[in-house]
């Protein structure tokens, strides 16, 4: 049950979507696009999340839409985390998904939700950041593909009125060799500590991280010092760790130093993972 | 906004209920059905304890709204009647309070439908989306895996 009351809308196709919050918008409305709803639900209940008028985008098929289309794999935003797993398309979303929340609630939360939710560990955006995906997003001005690289800076930056429909990738990026460690404060559910995802392409690896800052990140600067020719690792870990995105955070989950040595362990484990493998 | 009548679909019955748009599946059931087999608990999709099946699948109740639920076969625990995991509970003295029981019961029953040849991760994986205060958690595996294996 939540404190505030909402009209509630299930537009069947995209325009439809965005037809309806621009005209909710004009009548004065706070509308909210949402798929899974789940963050609508738990931020809700305790007032960090307001709307009074929901826009459920789960039946828009675009949204749905789960398989191979020419040289990409097209993910829907509205698919449920679950839903991606048991396809299991992309090996190295299937593993980071996998560790999301418990498997009732990925039943439930969305692909889309998680990257564009307030909760700041958007794990799922993780695999995208390193295969060079692509989102697909429509608002007012119709529809726009962005690299997710550029798109997503801490945040998906969408303008008043998007949102995001599907994720494409090069299908030559779904299937090579990678990595994900999820390492949580304790137990075997829930937030992480840190997570890192790693795949190699072209024989460099490269790095994605959440729960390090509070904003998922993937960086060129550690990827340039871990892929450094002619260092041993732990000189090209060390460099990596200097070069870290600001403000590494510092709370009652991980003191700042403490994450920073959780994170040099995962670099080691992932340059021992994938170091020697050819790609 | 205000009340709204919904048709759900729950134990094999139509039921019209008058909610809010705002109300989640888990209010609905215990307040406007009387069905109080779901329990709150965390209210938060922490816990499990208002796990019901939706089409099949485990669904933590507290996570969707009642309106999502529309077209949807909605089973609560008062839908289950003597089913194998039912007794495996009992046989197994898989619960102490009871509190968790009804979701632990739903989400085993789901993974048994789905996997009926659940690996131990498997099962680990699934049960890892319910809590019992009581940690009857090794008779609450054995209880699950009876049912495994007899199947
Ligand atoms: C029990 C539990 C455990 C969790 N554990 C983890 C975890 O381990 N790791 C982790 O990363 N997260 C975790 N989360 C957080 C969860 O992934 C996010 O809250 C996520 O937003 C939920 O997705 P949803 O589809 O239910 O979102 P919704 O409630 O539908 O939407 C969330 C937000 O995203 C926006 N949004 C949704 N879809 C779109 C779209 N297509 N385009 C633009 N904006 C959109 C909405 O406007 C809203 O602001 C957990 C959540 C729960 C309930
Ligand atoms: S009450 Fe729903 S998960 Fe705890
Ligand atoms: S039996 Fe008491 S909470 Fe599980």
């Amino acid at each position: 049950m939540l404190p505030f009351d909402f009209d509630y809308y299930r537009p069947k196709n995209l325009q439809e979507a965005v037809e309806l919050y621009r005209h909710l918008r004009q009548s004065g409305r706070q509308p909210m696009y949402i798929s899974g709803a789940t963050e609508l639900i738990t931020l809700g209940r305790i007032d960090l999340v307001f709307t009074d008028a929901v826009i459920d985008i789960k039946d828009i098929p675009e949204c749905r839409e789960i398989g191979f289309d020419g040289d990409y794999l097209v993910l829907g935003s509205a698919l449920t985390l679950t839903a991606i797993e048991e396809a299991n398309l992309f090996p190295l979303l299937t593993k980071t998904s996998s560790e999301i929340a418990d498997h009732t609630a990925r039943g439930k939360i969305t692909l889309g939700g998680n990257i564009c939710g307030q909760i700041f560990y958007r794990e799922a955006v993780l695999p995208f950041l390193l295969a060079d995906s692509q989102a697909v997003i429509i608002g007012p001005e119709g529809v726009k593909v962005h690299y997710i690289d550029e798109l997503f800076q801490k945040t998906l930056q969408l303008g008043n009125g998007e949102f995001l429909v599907q994720l494409a990738t090069d299908k030559r990026h779904v299937d090579v060799p990678f990595i994900s460690i999820k390492r949580r404060q304790q137990w075997e559910t829930g937030y992480p500590l840190i997570t890192a995802a790693a795949l190699k392409i072209g024989g460099e690896i490269r790095v994605a991280i959440s729960g390090l800052c509070p904003f998922p990140f993937r960086s060129n600067q550690m990827e340039a010092a871990i892929n450094r020719d002619g260092l041993s690792v732990e000189n090209r870990v060390s460099a990596a760790l200097t070069v870290l995105p600001e403000p590494i955070l510092n709370d009652i989950e991980g003191s700042a130093d403490y994450r920073l040595f959780v994170l040099q362990n995962l670099l080691n484990d992932i340059l021992a993972e994938l170091d020697g493998i050819n790609s | 906004m205000g009340l709204q009548s919904l048709t759900l679909h729950i134990n094999g019955e139509k039921r019209v209920v008058n909610v809010r748009f705002a109300d989640t599946l888990l209010y609905a059931l215990r307040g406007n059905l009387g069905l109080t087999g779901a329990k709150p608990g965390c209210l938060n999709g922490d816990c499990g304890a208002c796990t019901v099946n939706v089409d099949g699948w485990p669904m933590k109740s507290c996570l969707m709204l009642a309106v999502e639920a529309v077209g949807k076969e909605v089973t609560t625990v008062e839908g289950v009647k003597g089913e194998p995991i039912q007794h495996a509970f009992v046989e197994n003295f898989a619960f102490q309070c009871g509190y968790c029981t009804p979701g632990f019961i739903m989400n085993c029953r789901s993974l048994i439908q789905h996997h009926p040849d659940a690996d131990d991760a498997k099962v680990k994986e699934w049960l890892e989306s319910n809590i019992c205060r009581c940690t009857g958690y090794a008779e609450i595996q054995q209880a699950v895996k009876s049912v495994i294996n007899k199947e």
